[in-house]
């Protein structure tokens, strides 16, 4: 059930009645249900994946709270006779216990994961080895992926994590717990929730706040409107352009870097949107996804910007972890003695990077393009960083800190050179990504775009209009936002003004989204993942 | 709370650590930063930090920063 069918609204029109409807405690149970049924619409099958998350998940916090417990109770027991060291020894005694609980949970979750998602993208590599030494190739498994397999498992995954580290509350009620892996409008491209967040409004009884209600609908609006006007008209442009790298090579494949831009940004901005929006119209408050990232100046500030949620995850359950070893801290000391420079403290960091960023490639897909993408995201920021002294003098030297022009230069950069990592999401074939980004400096086609090839693509004269006064709006929202809620300010209008806006937004759906042959009113790009 | 100061001060020499409390809120300070003061404070004051006390709480400034180095040394 795609958020962009008469399905999925239909059964939104009818959750969202009786949710209003039944008596405030049964609120919770109500999307519990809502959500199963959404989940089991992509296949009946898939929703056996997700109860074993649920229960492994549920067990798992249950047994690492009896020893927290038991822990608690005996030094309060054994105050008086034991000595600092004996607590100490205890302390540690216990927390390897809850070690080995944890570590079961994620093997086993990241091990389902991981063989649903990985296995033919293993057999893949190693057929190729195979077939240097002439050997019979291994058959491929299919595994059926489920959807959102990626985001429920981090999610849960990241609840268990808090639950040991203490940093969360623990869930008695396997249902509500259920409901937070399951919340039908994030579960299939996030945003990635915490416990300690989402549980706040998840499971409160709600009435009917009629301002937080059309402020989510609102939301969800303008999901639809970059959904459905912007991402998937300009969708068929860049499937033309990528579809045929042999003859859009050179200017085309910058014209596809800053198609592909737009439509990634609007179909996933646009996806987080309607998510959001919903979960609001429930009265559930979930964390922001984005904050406007193409007005990044680098790509570290990129990357705090554009899907957060999974960046504050992989940071806080991988990076973190990884760099604050003590097999790390080791490594780093042994770096600053052999390295005396500045660069031995920054060996060890760049190391944990490389590992995350790997990590983050081959979270995004299973194949050599993803993973060759994030391990180029991390040499960027590993230079970039090596490079902070240069900017540093730069700057000084040429007084441009802070300068409008040098700003919008910044981003400029930082937005062109994202798009340019991006072509290994959109040839998916790392050789050919590589091709295609070098055919730009060697082919020197651009009279082309202005012979008419870019109305060969599949867009006509209206479609480009249209896209561009949809980027046009979409750049201003996000232009206006800086200074605050665009929603609370249309709220403070008068009434007219209000539907003036609900009717301008419902209108441009209807009238200028793409339904029409040869547009797929598809699948969000982030729901493969 | 010199020692402190003086690993803070080499990785960002324009910031007032004796009064800023932001310094994570207001984004002076980033994750690379983060793990190369836990390295830091492992090799002056010999104390492991967590990755679960590796929250803003505890690094938005300097004062916070070394309470919690503090904590950690007592456990």
């Amino acid at each position: 059930m795609y958020f962009t069918s008469y399905q999925f609204i239909l059964f939104l029109l009818i959750l969202f009645i009786a949710y209003y409807l039944v008596k405030k405690k049964y609120q919770w149970i109500l999307l519990l249900i809502g959500s199963y049924i959404f989940y089991a619409f992509a296949g009946i099958e898939y929703l056996f994946y997700f109860a074993t998350t649920t229960i492994s998940t549920y067990l798992i916090s249950q047994r690492i709270k009896k020893v927290k417990i038991k822990q608690k109770e005996y030094l309060k027991i054994n105050k008086a006779d034991l000595s600092r060291q004996e607590k100490k020894e205890y302390k540690k005694v216990m927390k390897a216990k809850q070690w080995h609980y944890l570590l079961i949970c994620l093997l086993f979750n990241f091990g389902v994961l991981g063989i649903v998602k990985y296995t033919d993208f293993m057999i893949g590599n190693i057929n190729g080895i195979l077939s240097l030494f002439h050997g019979e190739p291994l058959s491929f498994m299919n595994f059926a992926l489920p959807m959102g397999i990626s985001f429920y498992t981090f999610q849960s995954m990241g609840y268990i994590i808090d639950v040991y580290r203490g940093t969360c509350e623990v869930e008695d009620n396997i249902f509500k717990l259920s409901l937070f892996i399951s919340f039908f409008p994030q579960v299939i491209q996030g945003p990635i929730s915490r416990f300690k967040d989402l549980s706040q409004t998840l499971y409160q009884e709600h009435d009917f706040d009629l301002k937080a209600i059309s402020f989510g609908l609102q939301r969800v609006l303008w999901g639809f409107f970059k959904k459905l006007v912007i991402a998937d008209r300009i969708l068929v442009a860049v499937n033309t352009l990528i579809g045929d790298p042999a003859t859009y090579d050179g200017i085309f494949v910058l014209v596809g870097m800053i198609y592909y831009a737009i439509e990634l940004y609007a179909d996933f901005t646009g996806g987080i949107d309607i998510t959001i929006g919903v979960a609001q119209m429930f009265g559930v408050h979930l964390t922001e996804n984005f904050e406007r990232p193409y007005f990044s100046k680098n790509i570290a500030e990129y990357w705090r910007r554009w899907h957060i949620t999974m960046g504050t995850w992989f940071k806080d359950y991988i990076f973190y972890p990884l760099s604050v070893n003590p097999r790390m801290l080791k490594f780093s000391n042994w770096s600053r003695r052999t390295f005396p420079s500045g660069i031995g403290k920054r060996i060890p960091v760049y190391v944990s990077s490389f590992i995350v960023w790997f990590a983050t490639g081959i979270w995004h897909g299973a194949s050599w393009n993803f993973i060759v993408w994030g391990l180029l995201n991390a040499v960027v920021i590993c230079l970039s960083e090596e490079m902070k002294p240069f900017y540093e003098w730069f700057h000084q030297h040429f007084h441009v800190d802070g300068k409008t022009s040098y700003k919008i230069f910044q981003i400029a950069r930082t937005f062109l050179l994202m798009s340019s990592l991006r072509i290994l999401d959109c040839y998916r074939d790392v050789p050919l990504s590589f091709a295609m980004f070098g055919s730009m400096f060697t082919k020197f086609n651009f009279s082309e775009i202005f012979n008419g090839a870019l109305m060969n693509l599949g867009l006509s004269m209206i479609d480009y209009i249209i896209i561009i006064i949809g980027v046009f709006v979409m750049f201003m929202v996000s232009f206006m936002q800086r200074k605050g809620s665009i929603r609370e300010r249309i709220d403070k209008k008068p009434v007219i003004v209000k539907f003036f806006v609900y009717y301008v937004l419902i209108f441009a759906i209807v009238l200028f989204g793409a339904y029409s042959i040869g547009y797929d009113a598809s699948q969000f790009i982030y729901n493969q993942f | 709370m010199e020692d402190l100061l003086e690993i803070l001060e080499e990785l960002h020499d324009d910031v007032d650590y004796e009064t800023c409390t932001t310094l994570i809120d207001d984004k002076i300070l980033d994750s690379f930063d983060i793990v190369t003061i836990v390295a830091e404070v492992n090799n002056v004051f010999d104390v492991q930090i967590p990755a679960e006390e590796l929250i803003p709480e505890n690094f938005n400034s300097a004062k916070a920063l070394y309470a919690l180095i503090e904590r950690l040394e007592d456990e």
